[in-house]
This record gives structure tokens, sequence and C-alpha cells, in this order.
């Protein structure tokens, strides 16, 4: 691990040498919000920013991605061959991810990069990925990362790490990847003594965050029961059935393969999907195991809260980056729904199951 | 505590203690500044848990829909409408509703705040003229006036249109509001800027459907954009698709929307689908002198035939 300092006044310079080898990605603002777009060349990522109102997970793992092409003219040698799309899997790197949403892509990386099964899309996509952080020293009232297995200053899943520290950055150098961007960025400034700065920055930004949840119940809370405790009517009654939360989320990652033809080529996409959505349950024969909304907005926070705690035993399935509880436009709070799932006991438990 | 809510607890302790009603809906105070939950409370001893302020812009009546229970719920001037609506199409009885209303007199636009003000909203608390919005550096006061969701703004049904009990004396309704200056504004743009107008309009939307799941309106078994066989319209984030979406939806709302503004309040990235439905509305309004929800003994504009019909093809 190395620590570099990166004069301000060379971080457009140093963002524009990396773009010979690298496709930039980086937060800027659209409208009322900044949100992670391709970055031109010369243009610098907008770092002054909160929480984005996407997460990035969209630059690995697109909302519609085109995996797979075909030709249904018969007139044509490879007619109904399915052939791999074209993709771009040159290097590429994220300046200006936040810790939580880093953090988020590990997460989202024990779904698509499973010892049994591999998404060769989404993993083609990470690593061809630098992932450039950017601590957070400005949380906003909803962050509650340092209880959800996170933190400000979070380094997992990062490249590099960077923190402002007025006139420069200062950029803790994580892994090799992280060192040959840093390398095409002519970022080679070493300042090993700043490391005690560091840290005392990072606890400074820990200490700024005010929300909290408790998750420590979860694991030997016993599934069924928890399944049919009392609250999930009243914690889902509100609850619109919108993709909103489960698409702002960084580490919600389910998807829809479709196929759209239109007149003699056809496509195969990966579409995101969403877990509230009725038909995201949906049998061929009709039947549909979800069809409450109860169910659905159980099955989310089962999944994040204790389906996932309990199948991989790496915590809870959420980073704490707030987004669903900004964003749900009924108010339905994970923080109020955790704290329910974690002080539950059986005795309030419902007999039935639903 | 506001007047409203007060009034509010001891209505829904009431008809709760004297079974008038299994369950009451209304709204619980949010975790975040400008969002209240709606929720239901079956037991008077919970009935401490109903607020209301100006961040009550859902409309309950979407949490009607085929509800099977006797149901006392607080409807403002849209959400009666809305209950007129869902009456009229079949999807509650009368007899099953006990209707409070609530005299209204406008929500606030938390988008709008946001755009007020620098640096994160902590807390937001009103008077009835005021809007109090507190951050890390500063408190600004806002006129209610400014702030309030531009549906209200351009409100002309305030009071519930239907209701069982009132929760307080009526508001003096809005007049001389002009509804439909924008849409004008649209009518009289070329092919070309109203193309490019719908596009950047829709360009943000992220098919998340919290418009159309908001919208009491909404209640087909399955959207036609869910449909799979056969599969109307395209699911990845395709111009098009997404157009096609919106522009239907729209369509479906028809004679039917009291432009709550449920849909704009919930979109997450800020969309102004309105502008598609009050043109509906405005054509509905002109052409057949309709405006949807007032009475629950005529059927929307576009569900009768009558032979006044001004379109000389009918005849």
């Amino acid at each position: 691990m190395t620590l570099l300092t990166i004069d301000k006044q060379n971080w457009t310079k140093g963002l524009t040498a990396a773009a010979d080898q690298y496709q930039l990605f980086g937060p800027v603002k659209d409208k009322d919000q900044h949100q992670f777009k391709a970055l031109t060349k010369g243009q610098v990522p907008d770092l002054d920013l909160v929480n984005t109102r996407l997460s990035p997970k969209d630059l690995i793992f697109p909302q519609s991605e085109t995996i797979i092409e075909y030709s249904l003219d018969e007139s044509q040698a490879d007619h109904h061959i399915m052939k791999e799309a074209a993709k771009d899997y040159s290097p590429r790197a994220v300046v200006g991810i936040r810790p939580c949403d880093a953090k988020a892509v590990q997460l989202v990386k024990l779904n698509f990069d499973a010892p049994d099964v591999k998404d060769p899309y989404w993993l083609q996509a990470y690593e061809a990925t630098t992932f450039i952080g950017m601590a957070c020293d400005a949380p906003l009232s909803t962050c509650f990362c340092t209880s959800a297995g996170c933190g400000p200053y979070n380094a997992e899943g990062l490249d590099i790490l960077m923190m402002d520290q007025g006139e420069n950055y200062l950029a803790k150098v994580l892994t090799d990847k992280g060192q040959a961007f840093a390398d095409a960025a002519g970022w080679n400034q070493a300042t090993p003594e700043a490391a005690d700065a560091f840290m005392a920055a990072k606890d400074a930004a820990e200490a700024k965050i005010v929300s909290t949840i408790s998750t420590d119940n979860l694991v030997d809370t016993d599934l069924l029961e928890l399944h049919g405790a009392s609250f999930w009517d009243d914690v889902a009654f509100a609850c619109l059935n919108c993709g909103t939360c489960t698409f702002s989320c960084p580490t919600c990652w389910c998807f829809d393969l479709q196929d759209e033809v239109h007149g003699k080529s056809g496509v195969r996409m990966k579409n995101w999907d969403s877990c509230m959505f009725p038909i995201f349950t949906v049998h061929t024969t009709g039947h549909n195991p979800r069809e409450t909304k109860t169910q659905r907005v159980r099955q989310r926070f089962m999944h994040k809260l204790k389906y996932f705690v309990d199948k991989y035993q790496t915590g809870i399935m959420c980073v704490g980056c707030g987004r669903c509880v900004r964003q749900c436009p009924v108010n339905i709070d994970i923080r109020r729904v955790c704290a329910l799932m974690n002080s539950f006991k059986p005795a309030d438990a419902c007999a039935a199951q639903g | 505590m506001s007047e409203y809510t007060e009034k509010m607890r001891q209505i829904a302790g009431r008809l709760l203690k004297d079974c008038t009603v299994e369950m009451v809906i209304g709204f619980r105070k949010g975790t975040m500044p400008m969002m209240n939950e709606p929720c239901f409370v079956t037991a008077p001893e919970d009935a401490d848990s109903l607020v209301w302020d100006s961040n009550c812009g859902i409309n309950l009546a979407n949490y009607l829909t085929n509800r099977k229970e006797k149901i006392a719920v607080f409807a403002k001037g849209c959400d009666s409408r809305n209950i007129v609506n869902h009456i009229v199409e079949n999807k509650i009885q009368r007899d099953q509703l006990h209707i409070i209303g609530v005299p209204c007199t406008g929500m606030i636009d938390k988008r709008k705040i946001h755009g007020m003000v620098d640096g994160e909203i902590l807390e937001v608390t009103e008077t009835e003229e005021t809007v109090k919005v507190r951050t890390a550096d500063a408190e600004t006061l806002l006129d209610k006036k400014e702030v309030l969701q531009n549906n209200c703004a351009l409100c002309i049904h305030r009071n519930p249109v239907i209701s069982d009990e009132m929760l307080a004396d009526p508001v003096e309704e809005q007049t001389d509001i002009d509804r439909y200056a924008d849409v004008r504004k649209i009518e009289e743009m070329g092919d070309e800027e109203k193309w490019q107008l719908f596009e950047d309009l829709l360009a943000p939307c992220i098919r998340c459907y919290a418009c159309r799941n908001a919208c009491p309106l909404c209640y087909c078994p399955t959207c036609f954009v869910d449909e799979s066989k056969p599969q109307w319209v395209g699911k990845g984030q395709d111009p098009i698709d997404i157009r096609t979406f919106h522009f239907l939806r729209a369509y479906h709302c028809a004679g039917r929307c009291t432009d709550c503004g449920a849909c704009q309040r919930a979109c997450p990235v800020g969309i102004d689908m309105r502008l598609l439905t009050r043109k509906l509305e405005k054509d509905c309004q002109e052409q057949f002198g309709w405006e949807a929800g007032l009475s629950l003994d005529s059927r929307p504009a576009l569900d009768v035939y009558q032979t006044n019909d001004p379109e000389a093809f009918i005849k």
C-alpha cells in the first residue's frame, strides 16, 4: 500500500493522461442531482457531491444490456445462430465512487461470481474496471454505513481510496490495478508520513454518521418464525410495489432476460428486474407464489437482512447508503424494518405462515 | 400537533371503538422531513399514530382498491374525487366506506423545497401560511403558497366532493386559476419542438413504475406493459418503449384523472408526467364539459354515449 499526494492543480492533467489508457466514468451534475456518467476527454468528475440518486452499479450491470444478437433472415447463412454481442471491455475507471457503492459491488459479486455459476457479462465488465474511491466526509443524515458493515473510509472493493485535503488529494493505492492507474495518471508523489492524517480523517468522518441500525440478532433468529412475524402487513401497507428501492439500491442484482425482435433481427437483453413487481415471480402456469404485496415486501427485506445473512455469512445485503430511505415515495424505511426484524421475538410470531 | 391531527385521532378512535369500521386509513409520521407514510389502524388505542400536515400528498384512494373491509378513510378534495371514481368503476362499494372529508389548502413539494435551500434538509415545520426549513447551517422561512405541489397550486376542488363527516369547515376554493397555461403553450409548438419536449421530459425515466403504482386509476390486474402474450412493449430502456408506456398510461387515465399529483410526487427522478394527463383533462373539459370524479351519478366521459355528442361522425 502506498500513500500518494495529488496536487489539485495537477488533477485534471492526471485524469487527462489516464484517459489515454482508460475510459473514465465519474459523477457529474445533471439538473438537480449527480449521476455517474462517461467522462469526455478533459472533463473532470464533480466530487463535491452527496450520494448520487442512482448508484453506479449500472456501469457494470447496465439497466438494459444486449448480450446476444441473432438474425431470423433465412437467406443469411448464419440465421438463427445466437452470437455474443460485441462489447467494449477495454480498461475503464470509475473516479469518485463512494466507499458504500464500492463495497456494494463486492456484495453483488457474490451473486455474479459464485463458485458454481459465473456471469460472463458482469465479470468481464468488473474485471475491466478500476475503482477510484472518494472517501466521504459529508454524509447525509440517512447514511448508516458504519452499522451496515461499511464506512465513509471503507476500502473494500476499491483500488485507490482518496481523501480530500483541501489543496490536494491524498490517495491510498490499495491494489496493483490501482498502482497501474496511478502510473497512467502520473501520480507518484509518495507521502508515507500522511498515514496518520488519513486515520484521523477516517475517525472524524465515522463520527459524523448519525444514523445506525442493529443487526446483531438477525443470524440467530429463526427464519420461518421471522417469515411469519405479525408486522409484515403493517410494514407493507403503504408500499406501491414500484421499483424505486430496488433500482436505486447498489446491492440489488436481480435481472430478467428478454428477447426483442425487430424485423428479421433479434437481440437477447438482460434488464434490471425487481422483486417488488408482481410479474417478477409469475410462473408460466399463471400461478404466482408471491401474489400479495406483503409477500413481495417481506421478500425484499428478508433477502437483504436474513436470507443473505444466513447464506453468505458476511453480514447484511445493504451498505447503508440510504438511497431507498430517501427515495421511497411512501417512506418505507429499511432502518425501521431492520429494527423490527432485529428485535423480533418468536413469541410475537403469528401462527400462520402466510 | 395540528388541529387536524387531534381531530383525526378522535374520529378514528370513535369509529373503531363503536365498530362503525374495521380499519381506518390515514397517514403516520414519516422518518424523513416532508414525508408521511400511508398506514392503517385497526385498534382504537393506535389511533394516536395518525397525523396530518402538508406532507400527505399520496392519494389514499389508491389503498381502497378491491378491499373487502368496512373502512374509514381520510380524503382531501382529490382523494374524494378518486373515491368517487373507484365507486363508479366498482373498485369499492359506497356502503363499505366511511369518508372523512379533509378540507385541504395544498401539499408542499419537497423537490421544490430541496431546490430552494443549500445543504441537506434536516427538519421542516409548518404553520398555516409558512414552512420553516432547517439545514445544518441555516433556517429558511418560506411562504407555503410558493412551495405547493403544482397540482395543488392549480387545484379548484380543495374540499371533498363526497363525505360522511367533515374534519373541519370547508376551505375557500381557489378561483381565477388558469389550469392549462403550460398545456396551451405546448399545443402551440411545432411538431419538432413538441417531440423534443417529450423526449427531454421522459429521458430520465428508469421505468420503476412509481407513477403508475401511485395512481389510483391504475388498478389493472396486469398492466399492458407487463403483458407477455402478446408483449406490447419492450422491457428495456429503449426510449420508444419508455414513451409508449407514458403516453398509453396517460390515455388510460383520460376522463378519469383528477390531477391529484400522486404520479409526479412519487417519481424518483422528477418527471412531470402531469403535462400529459392535464392535456387530456383539458380536452375532456373542452369537448365534453367533463370533470372527473365529481358525481356518483355519471359515468366518465369516455365511458358513455350521448345523443348530443359533439362529434359528427358518431351521429
